[in-house]
């Protein structure tokens, strides 16, 4: 899911750019008031943990690789404007010490797994908990906003892809960046994400929450907010 | 550093010393490429040429460690693990530090 330089034309990196440095600019303010000083040390290990999740790259037998982005997580315990900036700078290292995603598409990428991926976890995270708090609906709740948001996430990303032999072409029809359209993007980056890496997701969003349901239950940022705490 | 915290960092110290599995898996599955992530000379054997665009911004960057790896050239798999681990190592340190700067100066509220 890092798009790499080359693949995204000026007209797509640029604008998702631009979304990715606004809405940055709206995470600083929101923590500046959500967070206290005495959870920094929560931040760095969030950003650490994307960053190492996403090294575990799983294979489709005989196909693709892919990896889980921990996004989910992340905004379950610390809250969607907290994974805005964590998960954005594993991806900014990620982009110019790895080479994991290109530096034209750092706006895009962030766009994708950092802003888009951790509201989507989020919110589904939400919908799904409302009734009580079981154990067991905490469980699945998690799961669900693991396994989904990244499959939107993945879903984005490969229409930022598939509309690129639409929008840039050469004269004589030849693509100029991504060289695949709609039609196989979105089918490609669907079905490995359903099959697998969305299962990876799902499953260590919904292992490591029960764990802070069990032993930190106060510290998660989706079952307190908008609750009787604030 | 309280309780919760170090166990937080003793759990990603064993997921990095964990990510050669990384490697190791999409070897033993025989898995390629990302969707997406090929690099130009990939994309010229699939679909015949490399797209102008790609050409042209596909190496405007160089990274310090690409893939991960301090010589990506090396074929053996144990080398490549062990850079593994040392860029999950250098990475989780690099975000320590970044992440801890911008939370001091973002982050004043106390309590």
């Amino acid at each position: 899911m890092h798009i790499p330089d080359g693949y995204l034309s000026p007209q797509t990196y640029v604008p998702l750019y631009g979304a990715f440095i606004a809405v940055t600019a709206v995470a600083v303010k929101k923590i500046r008031k959500e967070v206290s000083v005495k959870n920094i040390p929560y931040l760095g290990m969030a950003a650490a943990f994307s960053f190492i999740i996403m090294m575990f790259n799983l294979p489709i037998p005989g196909g693709t690789t892919g990896h889980a982005v921990g996004s989910a997580l992340v905004a379950i315990i610390l809250g969607p404007w907290t994974a805005v900036v964590a998960v954005s700078v594993a991806l900014i290292i990620q982009a110019f010490i790895f080479g994991d995603g290109g530096i034209t598409a750092i706006g895009a990428n962030c766009f994708n797994m950092a802003i888009f991926m951790p509201f989507a976890a989020y919110y589904l995270f939400k919908i799904f908990c409302r009734h009580g708090e079981k154990k067991s609906g905490v469980f699945w709740s998690s799961f669900v906003a693991g396994y989904i948001s990244l499959f939107l996430a993945a879903v984005l990303t490969a229409v930022e892809f598939g509309i690129q032999p639409m929008i840039a072409h050469a004269p004589d029809g030849k693509a100029l960046y991504c060289p695949y359209d709609l039609k196989i993007a979105i089918p490609a980056m669907a079905i490995e994400h359903l099959a697998l890496f969305c299962i990876a997701e799902g499953l260590i969003t919904a292992l490591i929450v029960m764990y802070f349901y069990k032993h930190e239950k106060p510290l998660i940022y989706a079952l307190n907010k908008g609750g009787k705490h604030e | 550093m309280n309780k919760l915290q170090k166990k937080i960092l003793v759990f990603l110290i064993t997921l990095t010393l964990l990510t050669p599995a990384g490697i190791f898996l999409p070897i033993f599955f025989n898995a390629g490429d990302a969707w997406g992530e090929w690099s130009a000379e990939t994309v010229k054997n699939m679909i015949g040429y490399v797209p102008q665009g790609l050409a042209k911004y596909t190496d405007s960057y160089k990274a310090p460690l690409p893939d991960y790896s301090a010589n990506s050239g090396d074929a053996s798999v144990i080398h490549q693990s062990g850079y593994y681990i040392l860029s999950g190592v250098l990475g989780v340190i690099i975000i320590l530090i970044v992440m801890f700067i911008i939370s001091k100066i973002i982050v004043k509220k106390n309590g």
